[in-house]
Parts: C-alpha cells; structure tokens; sequence
C-alpha cells in the first residue's frame, strides 16, 4: 500500500545555457507514495514558490509517457530507476521514505542545457529533416489497401516507430550516440513498402546529419537499449548498419 | 438511392417510436406526448425535406433580439449535399504557383491540424511560419490519441459508406453541427487513410496484410484504424515527417518553445481589418517578437484544461482561442465539452492531470458496478475486491440499459450513466467515485495473451499510476473532462468571422455538434489540415496576390506588441500570495461542480459568481516570481489561466441560456423520465456564437440556425 514519506531532493540548479551549474538540496515533507515523480517536483515548485524562490525549470506535457518531453536523470537512470518508462510514468512508490533523490537534466555534448533540467533537444528534429520521412506530397497516392504488408513486418515496423524522441539514448551514451533514436526511424521506414524505396538514401543522410550534429560513434555498449522508455530494440541498429553499407556500395 | 430509403425507412421507425413513446408516458405526463407528437410530425416531414429549407431564412427573421448567420454567410455551397464539396472545388480560386511563393501563411500548433495544414501548405508553395509551445512539433498534444481514427472505406463490408459516417456524426453529435461540413468529413476521410500508408504509418494489419479495423462508440461497423494504442503518435509522426520535410527545404520556417499572445489586425483600403501577423513570446528568452503574414491558420487545440483536472497536455490552453475572440471572431457553442467515461480515478489533491483509458477497451471490457449497495459499501472500505464479487451480483448497467449499443453507448451517454451509479451510492473505491471495466469474461473468451496484444500498453499504463493488476482485478474508471466540441466558429472554408483568420482541428467547433465520437478527432484534425484548408484558404488569398509582404514596424504591430507588454507587466506587478496553480485548482473545482456533467440554471448562477470572484483574487493576489524576459514557466501558466477564467465563464454562460439537454450538455430540468436528454429543437436547433463586446461586458448571442435540409432530426436511441 502507498505511504507517505519524507525525502530529500538534490536537484541540478542552472540559470542559464553558460551559467555555472550545482546541485541544490530540497527537504520535502510527507509526500504521497501514489504521486507521480512530476507531481513530486510540482509540490517542491509550489513550496519554492510560497518561499519567493525560483521553481525548478523542466520538460513535461502528455504526462502519460507519450510526448516525449520529460527529461530527468533520475539517481543515475534517464527516466529514473524503473524499466520501460518515461519519468512522467515513475510513481514516488519507487522511493523510500528518508531517501535522498538526485535529479539532473540529460547530460549530452548535443544537448546544451537551457534551464535546471531543460535541454535543447534540437538536434534530433534537425536529423529528422534531413531525411526522417518519405517524400510524397499530400493528394494522389494509391489506396490504402493497395499493397498488403505482412502483419509481422507491420508490427515490427510499429514497434520501431514507437520511440517517442526523447533523447533518453544519447543522454545514456557514454560516447553520446543517437544511433538508436536514429536507426529506429530508419528502420520503421526501411521495413514498409512505402518507405524502402528512399531507405538507402535516408540512411546516409541521417547519419550524416547526426555527425555533423555533435553525436558520437555507436560502440555497441547498449547503454541506449537498457534505458530506452520504450524499449526500442538494438536489432533496429543493426538494420541500419546494413542500410548504411548498402548506401555506401551504391556510392 | 440508399440514402433516401434509409432516411424513410428511419423516419417511419421515428415516427412507431415516437407513438410508442406517447403511449407510455401519456397516463403520466400530458405534455411529453404532446411532445412525442412533435417528434412523430417532424419523422413525417423529413419525407420532403426540400420544403423545409427556405425556413431557414424565414425562421430568424421572425425573431428580432438576436442576429443570425445565413446559410450564405457560413458560405455553404449550392446542391445535394454529396455535392456540395465537389461544387465548391469546382468553383473556387485558386493561387498560381508564382503567387504562392509570394504569400505568407501563418500556423500556429503543430498537432495533427497544424503540421498537416502546414506541411501541405508548404507543399502546394506557400511560405509557411509555423509555431509551437513545445520544444519540437513532434510533441504536440495530438501525439497522445490512443484509440483510433474513422474513415469510411468499408475494408470490412459490414455496410459502411460515407453516408453512414455522415449520418453517426451527425446522430452522435445530437443533431447541432453542420450537415454540409459534416457530410465534406466523412467524404475526405478515406483520403486521410491513404495519405498516412503513403507516409508510413505503421496501422495495425490483419494476418491476410491488410488493415485491420476496431469498433468505437456510437457505430454499428468497424471503422476505426488504429496503431496499437498509440494512433495519435503514429499519425502525428506522419505529419510530423511531412512537416520535417518541408522544414528542412526551407520552405516552412519552425519556430519551436514560441507562444502567441495576440493576432495583429491591419485594415485594408475599404478599412476592413484582416489577420496580418501575430505576436509571440520566446519562451526561452522571454522576448516579444512580431511576425507578418497575408493569413493566419489557428489549430492550437481544446480548452479542457478550464478544468484544471482534464486528460489534455499540460500545455494544452484556450489563449489562442480567446485571443481570436477579442479581435471579433465569434466563440460557438463554449458549453459543448466532453467527458470521457473511461479513465482512472482521481487519488489526491496534488494531482496534476487525469489520464485517459482508450475508448476501444470497451470493446471487450465489460462495465459493472455491484448489484447490491452492501458490496458497494465494502468495495469504498477496501475489504473486498471487485473479483469477490459474484456474477449474480453484478450490474452491468449500460447492457442493461441499452442493449443494442451496449458498453459501446456514445461518451457523453456513457458519463452520465456512470454518474448517475455513484451518485445513488454504488461506487467502487474509496471515494465512491468510480466503476469497474472488466476484462475477465474478454480473458476467457480470447486468452490472456490475445488481451495483452490488443491493449497491453493500456493495461501497463493503468498499473504503473494505479499500481494494481488490471489482468487480475477489473479496472476502476471514472468520468473526466476529455474534448472541447465547442470552440471559434467557423464558416465552411474554415476562416472564422475575422478576415484572414482561420480555425481548424479541435480548436474549432465545427464538426462534432453537443458530442464528438470516438476517433472523430483525428479525422477532423488531419481532414481539416491536409485536405480542407489548404484548398479553401486559397479562396481567400487569390485576392491578395496583389498585397505586399509588410513590414512588422507597422504601428497595428507596435501597438499589439505593447499591448500584450502591459498585460505580462500587470500580471509581473500584482506580487500576491497564491501560485498560479492554486488558483487553476479552485477554478476547476468550481467548473467541475457547476458547469460540469449535471448542470442546472441554479447551479449555473452560481458558477458564474465564483468564476468572478476567481477572476478577482487572480488579478489581485497571484504571485509570479522570476522576470517577464527570461524563461518563467510561472508567467506562461499565469497568462494560460487567466483565459481560463473567462472561458469558464463563457461556458458557465453558453450553458444558462442553451434550455435544453444535447449532447455532452446535460441540463437535469431537460431530461426524460428515463434520465436521457431531451433536446428543445423548436427553441435551441442553432449554433449559439458569442461575440466579445469588451472586457466586463457580457458577450452578445448570435445565432446560426442549424436546420437539417438532408437529415431528419431523431431522439437518439441506443436501447434497440
Ligand atoms: C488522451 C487523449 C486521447 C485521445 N484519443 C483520441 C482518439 O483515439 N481518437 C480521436 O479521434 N481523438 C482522440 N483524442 C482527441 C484528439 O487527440 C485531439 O482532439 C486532437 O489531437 C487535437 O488536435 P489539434 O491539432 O487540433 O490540436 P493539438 O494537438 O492540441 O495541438 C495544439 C498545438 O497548438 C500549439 N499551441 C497552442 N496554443 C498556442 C499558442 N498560443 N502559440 C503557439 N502554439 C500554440 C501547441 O503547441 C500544439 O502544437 C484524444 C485526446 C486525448 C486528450
Ligand atoms: S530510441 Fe528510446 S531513448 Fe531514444 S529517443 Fe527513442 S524512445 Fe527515447
Ligand atoms: S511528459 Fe510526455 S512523455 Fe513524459
């Protein structure tokens, strides 16, 4: 059953993108084990507040593990300590009471921080532009029924398109990859009909975009895959590499 | 054609129901049959339904005090309604690819409305400026869509057609929304299906590699197309793609963490005014900016979160809404909100949001409360279970009530049943305030893992917040506040009553009527976005190949951006002693209680009142800490809820002078004996538009009078 508890919360304090940063210790008081680890943060916002402090700044919207926004490292874990979730999903249950939270934004080269725990995620909608799609216009394509795609190939490519974008991979890479957010895309793509057509192409340029961005080399830790909120699998790298080559053979 | 002898073979059912009806209510009350009568007469007349349409005119004239919107104002075009859409396109002007390039549209929101209107747009050639709140337009609220989305392609021929969907939109809607831009919907939709296989949605197939399809509310066919339980994801990351394509040619300009806080409006040379730009504020640095464009395209979302407590994004807000409002554009029909009958409970007081269970559970999960009230009493203490209960001991109301819908009863019937269980005391857990969904007989029938595969991620989500094992002991739900129907009208081009300003995707009120059905809002959003504006927002701009780009030193933008200063600069100076989420709590209680899913004229006075009082204690004892031009999450909130308040007011005030039960608008003096709404079609069939008349002074009612030329208006039935 749920219990109230009382911990402490280190939080990483930044004013701003060249602010010198530090961690700053919160106590909060009877805290309801069946509140979610935003509503945590909301009630030490609202006590900051009623002290004429500044709150903690930090991404969030859906609150339902679906956005994408929320971006904690929570004691050491992108998205806290429980597996397959987003931080917006982590309940205080997972805590004990007299425990010591530290909480930090995504420490990532390609994610300048902008506030507290807020980082600009840019650099993944720029690897999206540079290839994360399948150029057709709006009107004129065929009927939807048109091509049948395997129910296993339609499921695979579902479950590779369920990365939300959140940046938990590159924030858990030692080398700051994003090879998972991207071989995700390109393998949703790459595995439909409608896609395959452009997939070599998309490879290379979304992995050209994603050097130029700051990312760093894949060395197949898996750091990614373990604390992806969606569990995305690493087999969808693989599938890229293979993309990848191809692109280069046809160069 | 089916269409007539479906709309006859109706009418006579009406017309016995309606006599059945007299029958039984007649002994008891004289003026319900005198009412069935009615009915019946109307059932008669829908045989010719061409006669009824020069009322429309004629009608309104005879009334003085409010001013009325013609059919030809709304722009709705000449013909049978299948033919209306092809008449426009056939008819309209079009801007040559030159000219595209010339003209500058502006979009604000990316979610489904939004990044497929400016994705398409951008297409087509137009330069497109286009705005979100969130850090990327992948994260717009649209993304958290579950269940589904409809098109008329019947893949399962099991009848369906596009005047099938028309007509469940219509019917679903309670007969309050448009028929001819409604009929245009179910048309375009089996375009929407198309677009996104082309892009790569990857939509759930059966084994044979075609789609699949589920049930939702209100249908007798399966029509909705799903992603697993993450529809609204899949559909915006197709837009999103689109969008990213375009962005990355250079042709949209993406302005990400950017807030509009008001529209510019610069006059022509006959002195009538148009959108011309709008003012931001960077949400990261804090500053105001201006932006100039020939048009501006508003797809900013629903105004659930009045409520405070309510399943929409935290970010979701009304502001764009009622800046549109002020500058003339009419507010339709504020009191239409829905509430979803299916999503977890509320468990404290700092709770920040509800979270929505899909509607497609109900189509295997059973909804239950117990027979007896002794279980209902342990059920509140926490000493049993839900599973100790037999199924002698069940109450599986809504198969009881309405056997031919069953748990698959529209939303807005589905709430009220709900409410109507807890308020007689057979509520399930600690608070009294929620039922069971059960998917015990669905295991048995299926298999655990069959379950696991249509809804697992459902089943994750609920024991992650609820921390209780829904494959074990049936899920608790309760009503929440969902989907706003209402919002800016609109006329059939989606351009609001402000020149150069459009409305699409749910920030508008046009297609759902009182009550949207399920997996109709996706459809509307992408309909809106891909294949409606981008067609009739050239109707406009044709004529305005001739303007130039102007300059945003123009004072119309000096003086909108300082007006928008001295706003934040009275919010930044009040330095009271609440947070602005405080106030937001109070506000939603108070919506909730009175203008929530029982509302009565009473109840409604009174409302309004507090929400006055409200208003006060916001403009005087808020506290916002920070500076206004920096990054201040406190200030965003705080200019968010103060719309809030007055669109609560709004609805508080919609809901008062709408006499009558439609849709997700329940008025308990309006019902029947059997606790249904009961529509007052003879005073209340128009589309009630609001028009500001200055701060403080009460809006003023303008009506579009919705007289169905096609269909014939029914009570809805769902029992047979
Ligand atoms: C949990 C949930 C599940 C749902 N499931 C379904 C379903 O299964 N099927 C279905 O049909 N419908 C469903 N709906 C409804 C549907 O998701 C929404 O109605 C629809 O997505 C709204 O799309 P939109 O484009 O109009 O607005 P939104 O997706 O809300 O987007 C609004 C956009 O406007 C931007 N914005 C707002 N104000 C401003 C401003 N002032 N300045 C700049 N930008 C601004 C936001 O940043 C955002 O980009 C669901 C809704 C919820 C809450
Ligand atoms: S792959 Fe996983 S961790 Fe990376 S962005 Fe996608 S959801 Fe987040
Ligand atoms: S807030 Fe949307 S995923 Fe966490």
């Amino acid at each position: 059953m749920d219990q109230y508890i009382d911990i402490k919360v280190r939080v990483w304090r930044q004013a701003g993108p060249k602010a010198q940063g530090h961690f700053e210790t919160y106590e909060l008081k009877h805290v309801f084990q069946g509140a979610s680890f935003l509503e945590m943060i909301d009630i030490l916002n609202e006590q900051l507040v009623a002290e004429h402090k500044d709150p903690v700044t930090y991404d969030h919207d859906c609150r339902e593990g679906i956005c994408g926004m929320c971006s904690m490292y929570v004691n050491g874990h992108p998205h806290g300590p429980d597996s397959a979730i987003t931080t917006c999903q982590l309940h205080m249950r997972k805590f004990k009471d007299g425990e010591t939270i530290t909480v930090e934004p995504w420490r990532s080269r390609a994610f300048p921080v902008i506030k507290d725990l807020m980082v600009d995620r840019g650099a993944y909608d720029k690897i999206m532009q540079a290839g994360g799609f399948v150029s057709v216009n709006t009107g004129g394509v065929p009927d939807a029924n048109a091509i049948p795609i395997p129910k296993p190939v339609a499921d695979e490519a579902m479950d590779a398109a369920s990365c939300i974008g959140c940046g938990a991979c590159a924030a858990a890479c030692k080398n700051g990859s994003a090879m998972l957010f991207v071989s995700a895309k390109v393998s949703q793509l790459a595995l439909l009909p409608q896609g395959k057509v452009e997939a070599a192409a998309r490879a290379k340029a979304m992995v050209a975009k994603m050097d130029e961005l700051g990312f760093g080399n894949c060395t197949n830790t898996g750091a990614c895959a373990a604390e992806c909120p969606k569990s995305v699998s690493l087999a969808n790298i693989a599938r890229l590499n293979r993309e990848f080559l191809c692109a280069k053979f046809q160069d | 054609m089916a269409n007539k002898e479906e709309i006859l073979d109706a009418a006579k059912k009406v017309a016995v129901k309606a006599a059945e009806a007299a029958l039984d209510v007649a002994g008891k009350v004289l003026d319900k049959a005198a009412e069935a009568l009615e009915d019946a007469k109307e059932a008669q007349q829908a045989e010719a339904p061409k006669a009824e349409a020069p009322k429309a005119e004629a009608k309104p004239a005879a009334k003085k005090e409010a001013k009325v919107i013609t059919p030809k104002d709304a722009k709705i075009p000449e013909g049978p309604l299948e033919l209306k859409w092809t008449n426009y396109k056939n008819h309209q002007k079009l801007v040559n690819p030159a000219n595209k390039r010339r003209l500058d549209v502006i979009v604000v929101g990316t979610g489904l409305a939004g990044a497929s209107a400016a994705a398409s747009l951008a297409e087509m050639g137009f330069n497109v400026l286009n705005f979100c709140i969130q850090d990327s337009p992948r994260r717009a609220h649209s993304i958290a869509a579950q269940g589904g989305i409809n098109a008329a392609k019947n893949y399962q021929n099991d009848g369906d057609s596009v005047y099938r969907l028309y007509y469940d939109t219509i019917k679903g809607g309670d007969y309050r929304a448009r028929e001819a831009n409604v009929y245009r919907l179910a048309e375009v939709s089996n375009n929407i299906i198309d677009q996104c296989v082309a892009q790569g949605v990857p939509f759930a197939r059966e084994y044979g590699g075609l789609l699949d399809n589920r049930s939702f509310g209100g249908a007798q066919v399966s029509r909705t197309f799903y992603a697993k339980g993450q529809t609204g994801q899949q559909l915006l990351l197709g837009a999103y793609s689109a969008l990213s394509r375009q962005i990355g040619k250079g042709k949209v300009k993406m302005y990400t963490r950017y807030e509009m806080l008001d529209i510019v409006m610069i006059a022509d040379e006959n002195g009538e005014k148009r959108a011309r730009g709008i003012i931001a504020r960077n949400l990261v640095t804090g500053r105001i900016e201006r932006f100039f464009a020939h048009a501006v395209v508003v797809g900013s979302g629903g105004y659930g979160n009045t409520f405070f407590l309510s399943t929409n994004a935290m970010a979701s807000n009304g502001s764009a809404a009622m800046q549109m409002y002020r500058h003339g554009a009419y507010f339709a029909n504020p009191c239409y909100a829905q509430i979803h009958p299916t999503c977890i409970p509320k468990h404290g007081d700092f709770q920040s949001k509800l979270t929505l269970m899909s509607e497609s559970l109900r189509n295997d999960g059973r909804i239950w409360v117990p027979k007896k009230l002794e279980d209902a009493k342990l059920l509140q203490a926490g000493k049993i279970k839900g599973r100790d209960i037999p199924e002698e001991d069940r109450d599986y109301y809504l198969e009881r009530r309405y056997p031919a819908f069953g748990n698959l009863v529209p939303r807005d019937v589905a709430s009220r049943a709900a409410k109507e269980r807890c308020d007689k005391g057979y509520g399930v857990n600690n608070t009294g305030l929620a039922v069971f969904l059960d998917f015990s007989d669905a295991i048995q029938r299926l298999g655990k893992d069959v379950v696991a595969q249509k809804y697992g991620n459902l089943f994750q989500m609920y024991e992650k917040i609820v921390d209780e094992n829904p494959y074990e002991n049936p899920m608790m739900i309760f009503p929440a506040i969902h989907y706003t129907m209402g919002g800016i009208w609109v006329d059939y081009e989606l351009q609001t009553s402000v020149k150069g300003l459009f409305c699409i995707g749910e920030a508008n009120f046009s297609d759902h009527g009182a009550n949207r059905l399920g997996a109709s809002a996706l459809m509307q959003g992408l309909a809106d976005g891909y294949f409606v504006l981008p067609y009739t927002i050239q109707n406009y701009l044709a004529d305005q190949i001739g303007v130039p780009r102007m300059s945003t030193d123009l004072p119309e933008f000096a003086e909108a951006e300082k007006a928008v200063q001295e706003k934040i600069n009275k919010l930044m100076a009040i330095q009271g002693k609440r947070s602005v989420d405080s106030i937001h709590k109070e506000l939603g209680l108070i919506m909730w209680d009175f203008v929530g899913m029982g509302r009565t004229a009473e109840g409604l006075k009174e409302g309004i009142k507090k929400i006055d009082a409200i208003k006060k204690e916001f403009w005087t004892n808020v506290y916002i800490p920070g500076e206004a031009n920096s990054l201040n999450n406190e200030l965003e909130k705080a200019l968010r809820l103060a719309d809030f308040i007055e669109i609560g007011r709004l609805m508080a005030v919609d809901a008062l002078h709408r006499e009558e039960s439609c849709g997700g608008h329940f008025r308990e003096e309006y019902q029947t004996p059997e606790g249904e709404a009961l529509r007052q079609d003879d005073k209340f069939s128009y589309v009630g538009c609001w028009k500001y008349t200055g701060e403080d002074s009460e809006p003023e009612l303008i009506k579009e009078p919705l007289d169905y030329e096609f269909t014939e208006r029914k009570t809805r039935n769902y029992k047979n």
